[in-house]
């Protein structure tokens, strides 16, 4: 822990208060379907196109069941649009490598994993996915579920301060403008900026470099079929002849010697089957290509977190130097931060946007520090085979970000359901790994996803208000609104559906031999793989334990499924408690009312935001990081 | 019945319209610019050695085991630095596979590095990073292979360490990231000095 690595964490915090606000204002006027901005000459005229061909008016209003309908409809015909591609890539145009089509449950997953905004992925990027698969497929729902989030939370915003009305808003004016005056100049400037860093935006095919210091591997021998080819040898014994009394038969003085197969207990005998190996010369290395910026921008400023490449923002490709880290890390939190403060200049009581971030940052900041410290004072088991001891544990990691920027990294994006890595989570301490872990079974609140993470915050919010007024006796109220039994239930029911389906997907898939099969490490890390892998799922993360082999049909099916609980499972309630909030009356604040901004509010929020997580959670994090962290004091390996 | 249907022509159709913008003029628009403005970079940021053979990217690292170069961490993209499959070791703080392999990276390094039975060593020089990709190594790695790379070349150490110096970059803005060794850069230097100058005979200092 260098003092100059304070100072990164301190300029990451400030540069982030000091964007919350103009973003903030820039997103009241975009989520003001009459709201002007700067870019109404270039973009307004397209904005109206869209509306024309959609058939839409932009003064149409929707009530929460209409405003979800859209939402539904539009994630589901858009969900198939990618499942076609993805399955039919092989006849579709820009793939210079010609892979194959996805498999069914394959596409399944990875359709899903895009629509809810988790972008979990199943594959190999640069192995699997064409250039058109990667560009349209995927790059579609970066943008739209990214703004398809930031709409709910405006929805649920609108309903909390609208006194006695019926509707939301429109779920497609807001789709059409979040995405053209937002997502797109944003992204666009912020994708040329990850260029000029080095990041790629080609359609070439793959490039051979010639190595100046070739090397030799071993790799499997395959026949003229491509079939494996394997050792068939009989295992044998060296043993002693022996007689039917069993002492040895002697000659000469001395035992009789000989090979005898070894049985295998059912009348045959043991055979070894090793694939062969040969030598083979590597003289060069296969550079991957692509389109990477354009979506390497995105799938930050949306938090969606989906890599081009397998190694995601680890991969040089993606990430190339710690300043494109460090403002990609600045975009993840971007929009999230400043939706804050739209929540606070919308419902004119700007200490409570302020209150909400605080609250958020604390947790944040929490999170961080104990992420690094873990990484920073590295394995002891490493450290005793001869690993210097003030380097940390670079297993996993990147030099050039070293030790804190990968902890930073690791814990904004499980923060706020972005799930890009920039170091391998899997490979990180037991405790530094426990924060990624804990901070998505959170429920993705600390900054959060676009739009994911404020309107999950308000669900904490509703319930440390309706907790303070149980505590003293009051009927609650938030933002002028009578909190009742119908908002309890609905907040309720987000938070657990969600643990039921994190908790129930992994209890399944941990005494299941499919679910023990994709493990690719043993002891309570193989059961913090699985753990991790539903958390994600469910938190529409993205980002894994990634040793896990997920790309099996249950695994697919099961962590498809757990997606699509943890968005839409989550949504539907929060409309319909934003749709039970609009219709009420706003009263003025009285004497009685608890105040939601001040040192005393930010303490409950975080308070109801831990107890929550800890204790639906804690049981299974003692099976996992906590015992490993045990362990490992121990020299314990698996 | 009416409403669906209306509700699913609405989403069909912003699908494709948001398509055609999001997909098609944002990409392409940021691949005529990027052409324009930063053609190397969009390109791969590739290097050419003076014959004019592709040698790799200055982004990407590779596998070298030759005395005569810098070694760069060990790597578990495919093969070894493959840069069309980058991936992790992925295994985890009790893994008996990673002890192992750390086990045996630290004794190689000592070997190859003539360093004691006991010498500490760097993290980076013997644990896989989170691409198998990564291009740099920490300049406390590069100054224990220095020894080493000078004699198998015959140069003398500060001739080394003066090309370790010219591939080092520091934090950028002076505050960012950790200070690292380019090593495919360095070793490119190294074989431009092989070409251009006679090695020297000079006995290696320290």
């Amino acid at each position: 822990m260098k003092p100059l690595d304070a100072a990164q964490l301190a300029l990451f915090v400030g540069i982030l208060a000091l964007i919350t606000k103009p973003l903030g204002l820039f997103l009241v006027r975009v989520l003001d379907a009459n709201g002007r901005t700067w870019l109404d000459p270039v973009v307004g005229p397209l904005e109206r196109l869209t509306y024309r061909i959609l058939g839409i008016r932009s003064s149409a209003q929707q009530d929460w069941r209409q405003y979800t309908a859209s939402l539904l409809a539009f994630s589901l015909v858009s969900c198939v649009f990618s499942y076609v591609i993805l399955r039919l890539q092989d006849r579709l145009p820009l793939n210079p490598q010609g892979f194959a089509p996805m498999s069914d449950h394959l596409a399944f997953n990875t359709a899903v994993s895009f629509t809810t905004n988790t972008n979990w992925q199943s594959y190999v990027g640069e192995a699997t996915l064409s250039y058109f698969s990667q560009m349209v497929a995927l790059t579609l729902h970066n943008f739209t579920s990214a703004a398809a989030g930031i709409a709910i939370a405006a929805a649920l915003v609108r309903g909390m301060v609208g006194s006695s009305v019926r509707t939301l808003g429109n779920f497609w004016v807001d789709l059409v403008r979040i995405t053209y005056y937002l997502l797109l100049p944003a992204t666009f400037v912020f994708a040329l900026f990850l260029v000029s860093q080095g990041v790629v935006q080609n359609f070439h095919l793959y490039t051979h470099a010639k190595l100046s210091d070739p090397f030799t591997i071993q790799v499997p021998l395959s026949d003229s079929n491509g079939v494996p080819v394997m050792t068939n040898v009989v295992v044998t014994v060296h043993t002693a002849r022996l007689q039917a009394d069993g002492t040895p038969v002697l000659k000469d003085g001395s035992a009789v010697w000989e090979d005898v197969p070894v049985s295998d207990g059912h009348g045959g005998v043991v055979r070894t089957n090793l694939p062969v190996m040969v030598d083979q010369k590597v003289d060069e290395q296969v550079i991957a290509q692509g389109p990477v910026a354009s979506q390497a921008a995105i799938k930050m400023l949306g938090t969606n977190g989906g890599g081009f490449m397998n190694a995601n923002a680890a991969h040089p490709f993606e990430n190339p130097t710690p300043l494109s880290n460090f403002v990609q890390m600045l975009s993840i939190f971007a929009i999230g931060s400043a939706l804050t403060y739209y929540l606070g200049r919308v419902s004119n009581n700007q200490a409570h946007g302020w209150s909400v971030w605080a609250a958020m940052m604390v947790l944040f900041l929490a999170g961080t520090a104990v992420c690094w410290w873990a990484e920073a004072r590295g394995n002891p088991i490493h450290q005793a085979l001869g690993i210097a001891a003030d380097a940390g544990n670079m297993e996993g990691k990147e030099v050039r970000f070293g030790i804190f920027n990968s902890a930073l990294f690791a814990t904004i994006t499980t923060d706020a359901s972005c799930g890009a890595v920039n170091s391998m989570h899997d490979s990180f301490t037991a405790l530094g790994g426990l924060i990624p872990l804990f901070n998505l079974q959170l429920g993705e609140v600390v900054i959060g996803g676009v739009g994911a993470g404020l309107y999950g915050m308000l669900v904490f919010v509703v319930l440390g208000v309706f907790i303070a007024g149980l505590m003293v006796g009051r009927t609650p109220e938030y933002l002028g609104k009578k909190i009742q039994a119908y908002e309890v239930k609905m907040a309720m029911l987000a938070l657990l559906v969600l643990t039921l389906s994190t908790l129930g997907f992994t209890a399944w898939a941990a005494i299941s031999p499919w679910g023990l099969a994709g493990l690719n490490n043993s002891g309570p890390h193989g059961f913090s793989e699985i753990f991790y892998a539903y958390s994600s799922a469910n938190a529409n993360n993205g980002s894994a334990f990634a040793g896990l082999t997920a790309n099996t049909p249950w695994y697919n099916i099961t962590l498809g499924l757990a997606m699509l609980v943890g968005r839409f499972l989550m949504i539907v309630p929060i409309l319909a408690m934003a749709g039970s909030l609009a219709r009420k009356r706003t009263s003025p604040p009285s004497l009685g009312t608890f105040p939601v901004s001040g040192t005393t509010f930010v303490i409950l929020l975080i308070g109801t935001v831990l107890l929550v997580g800890a204790l639906n959670y804690l049981p299974g994090l003692a099976l996992g990081p906590i015992v490993e962290h045990f362990l490992t004091g121990q020299s314990q390996l698996f | 019945m009416k409403t669906l249907f209306t509700e699913l022509r609405v989403a069909l159709l912003a699908t494709l319209v948001l398509a055609a913008v999001c997909c098609g003029l944002y990409p392409l628009a940021v691949y005529g610019v990027a052409q324009a403005l930063f053609p190397k970079q969009a390109n791969g940021s590739l290097l050419t050695d003076a014959g004019g053979t592709l040698r790799g990217s200055h982004l990407l690292g590779q596998n070298f085991t030759s005395d005569s170069y810098f070694h760069s961490r060990p790597s578990s993209a495919g093969s070894g630095y493959d840069a069309a499959n980058s991936s992790g070791s992925n295994l985890g703080p009790t893994s008996r596979k990673l002890a192992d392999a750390i086990a045996q990276n630290v004794a190689d390094y000592r070997q190859q590095n003539g360093l004691a039975t006991n010498a500490v060593v760097p993290a980076d020089a013997v644990t896989a990073s989170a691409s198998g990709l990564d291009p740099h190594i920490s300049p406390a790695n590069a100054a224990l292979q220095a020894d080493r790379v000078a004699k198998a070349r015959r140069l003398s150490r500060q001739q080394v360490d003066e090309l370790i110096r010219s591939n080092t970059e520091g934090p950028d803005w002076g505050l960012l990231g950790d200070p690292r060794v380019n090593v495919l850069e360095l070793n490119l230097s190294l074989d431009r000095l092989g070409a251009s100058a006679p090695a020297s005979t000079s006995k290696p200092s320290i």
